[in-house]
């Protein structure tokens, strides 16, 4: 694909009005050097042989492009599940940490930082940080340490320290603060690992194109399994935003693909407890990143509500904000309840226990009119033993 | 001339204060100025409160954290200081992150600033580019400095491009931190002080974050116009209160009063 398609990053590191670089100086000589070095690494042979042989061997890919038949049926089309469950670490964020990790190691880092949320991005980090024995450092909500003990410990097994963000709501955007306060004081030996695409330019661009083996993967396998050329709607879940950018990467200038995208609206896209952004945010800068987000009327950032944790960010890429304004993807949102239903639903017609996250990408089966012919792809970007907690408390198993 | 670039001219050891509006109370914005300015401050950064400050420390945190739970807000603030002028004479710089002053409109912001007497901005997330483009000439027209950072990693190229755009004073950030209290200054931070200094910048500089006490703040004279106080004197307004005789005797503390 050229690199001049109007839903890519510009030379600015603009996605049309979205994106750019809101930092304060201390960041900005990192945040320069990463941009000057990071298209270089990611486009050398080097990079590619490591990374591909890495994703084919140590995460298992390609991940399958599942023709789910009784979920078919059910809907009366044809849906196919890109299954990034399958990953090694059970979800699609790894793609993004082993490529990013290599690139830290290109530019000579020793040490890593991260952000989690439900602390899969932190996993996924810290196997990356064990496979290349690098130091670890992972920042997480005080609040989120305490909801997510199993994750807190698989990165502590890992090797990786884990380190409570205790200011403002104690969540995910508070351990980014936190780890952006880092960087600024590691200013040399240390890279940021963003787990999604947002963040200053040029992270929403260097994770969208690690995660677009996604699409990549997509393009032929729907090619291989149907006599299709391409098909006729992608849909995935957004928090960030990065299993979706991943999925419609190398579908953003093919038209005929339909793009959907999934919020998280919580109890309801008006009830005030929710995770949907372009529907209740407006414009601002949140981590970096001119985008939508969700704020009081005075500009101060407030906690977005989701059931599931992976997709309770107050802001959205600039990547999808820009694909929202240009019509080029639709963005709409499933609620708690629909997600729910979404996942008992996959889990017993086709035997697969998705992530919540992931659920909500499912709920735009329901929501949607499909035709016999369609093919349907949606991306399964983690599976669902995390969850199986709240699983259990709201099915009463 | 603004009252910012009135006062560089004509003084040296600038003493310089921070703190957030709205905290540790709610209308102790203005009482806290006025006593600023009785104990002899030359400058005043007043904090707009942000709920995600991520070039700050934790004192300055807990200051924004707390100030907004008291319900500050640009709009309050903006009410609180209106009338201002009838009693302070001392340079204000309005010191807080782009998002609010994003969703408040630029424009009005800046008409606001200029009407109740406010003479430079700082907007550590505002991009200098994006300064240049957008903003500049709005800020140039109100006679409103807006003030940039430099740091230890800034490059020569930047800090003169950063120079020729300034009409206030650059903000020097001392060292490769966040906002915090430190105990001194290091020779490599002197090392770079003095490299600033040999490059010939038209626009004075004040240096920032670190300064602390009466010996920080009088080496940093020594290598700029003046310095800023931030987190130790909101240390002392959480732990005092906006107490008069406290803010008196801490700047009094400090403050080098030779010639
Ligand atoms: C399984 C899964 N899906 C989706 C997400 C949301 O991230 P993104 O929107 O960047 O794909 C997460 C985040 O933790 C996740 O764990």
């Amino acid at each position: 694909m050229s690199d001049k398609s109007k839903y890519q990053v510009d030379e600015n590191g603009m996605y049309g009005r979205f994106g750019g670089a809101f930092i304060p100086e201390m960041l900005q000589p990192n945040i320069d050097n990463l941009k000057k070095v990071y298209l270089d690494i990611i486009n050398s042979e080097a990079f590619q042989k490591e990374y591909k042989s890495l994703l084919k061997d140590y995460v298992g890919r390609p991940s399958p492009l599942y023709l789910a038949k009784r979920l078919s049926a059910k809907y009366n089309t044809n849906v196919y599940l890109k299954r990034e469950d399958l990953n090694h670490t059970g979800a699609h964020k790894v793609n993004n940490t082993i490529g990013q990790i290599l690139i830290a190691k290109h530019m000579g880092k020793e040490r890593i930082i991260a952000e989690t949320g439900a602390g899969q991005h932190g996993v996924a980090t810290a196997t990356a940080c064990a496979l290349m024995g690098l130091k670890c450092v992972v920042y997480m909500g005080e609040v989120d340490i305490k909801r997510q003990a199993p994750n807190v410990a698989r990165m502590k097994m890992l090797g990786a320290e884990v380190k409570a963000a205790k200011s403002g709501s104690k969540t995910l955007k508070d351990a980014t603060n936190e780890a952006l306060r880092d960087w600024i004081c590691n200013p040399e030996d240390t890279f940021y690992l963003i787990g999604s695409v947002v963040g200053p330019h040029p992270y929403p661009d260097m994770v969208a194109r690690l995660q677009a083996i996604i699409s990549e993967e997509i393009a032929w396998q729907i090619k291989e399994q149907t006599d299709k050329e391409y098909p006729d709607y992608v849909i995935a879940c957004v928090g960030g935003g990065s299993n979706a950018a991943g999925s419609f990467y190398h579908f953003l200038d093919d038209e005929r693909v339909k793009l959907i995208a999934v919020e998280a609206s919580g109890m309801g896209v008006d009830s005030g407890e929710t995770a949907a952004t372009i529907a209740m945010g407006d414009l601002g800068v949140i981590h970096g990143s001119k985008t939508y987000l969700m704020q009081s009327d005075d500009g101060q950032i407030t906690e977005p509500y989701s059931i599931s944790a992976g997709l309770d960010y107050p802001g959205i890429g600039p990547i999808h904000a820009h694909l929202h304004d240009t019509k080029r993807a639709s963005i709409i949102s499933a609620t708690d309840q629909e997600a729910l239903d979404s996942a008992l639903e996959l889990t017993q017609l086709e035997g697969i226990i998705p992530a919540l996250e992931s659920s909500h990408a499912l709920a735009a089966l329901g929501k949607m009119k499909f035709k016999p012919d369609d093919a349907v792809v949606i991306t399964i970007s983690g599976r669902g033993d995390k969850d199986m907690e709240t699983y259990m408390n709201r099915f009463g198993f | 001339m603004n009252r910012i670039q009135k006062l560089l001219q004509e003084k040296k050891k600038i003493f310089s204060a921070y703190y957030t509006a709205g905290h540790p109370q709610l209308e102790d914005t203005l009482p806290i100025l006025e006593a600023l300015q009785e104990a002899g401050t030359d400058l005043v950064e007043v904090g707009m409160p942000f709920s995600d400050p991520l070039a700050d420390g934790p004192t300055i945190q807990k200051s924004s954290e707390e100030a907004l739970e008291n319900g500050m807000s640009i709009k309050k603030l903006f009410e609180q200081i209106k009338e201002m002028r009838k009693t302070i004479d001392m340079p204000i710089v309005l010191m807080g992150y782009f998002n609010p002053v994003f969703k408040y409109g630029v424009e009005a912001f800046v008409a606001k600033c200029k009407e109740v007497g406010v003479d430079g901005v700082i907007l550590p997330d505002l991009p200098f580019d994006e300064y240049k483009d957008k903003y500049q000439q709005l800020f140039e027209d109100a006679n409103i400095s807006n003030i940039f950072l430099i740091t230890p990693q800034t490059p020569d190229e930047r800090i003169k491009l950063i120079d020729a755009n300034s009409n206030g004073f650059i903000y020097m950030v001392s060292s490769a931190a966040v906002t915090g209290a430190k105990s001194g200054l290091s020779d490599q931070q002197l090392t770079y002080f003095n490299r600033v200094n040999n490059l010939g910048l038209k626009t004075p500089r004040i240096i920032g974050f670190g300064i602390s006490n009466k010996e920080t703040f009088t080496t940093a004279c020594q290598y700029a116009s003046g310095a800023i106080v931030g987190s130790a004197f909101v240390k002392l307004l959480a732990e005092k209160g906006a107490d008069k005789t406290a803010i008196n005797d801490f700047v009094k503390s400090i403050k080098d009063t030779s010639e």
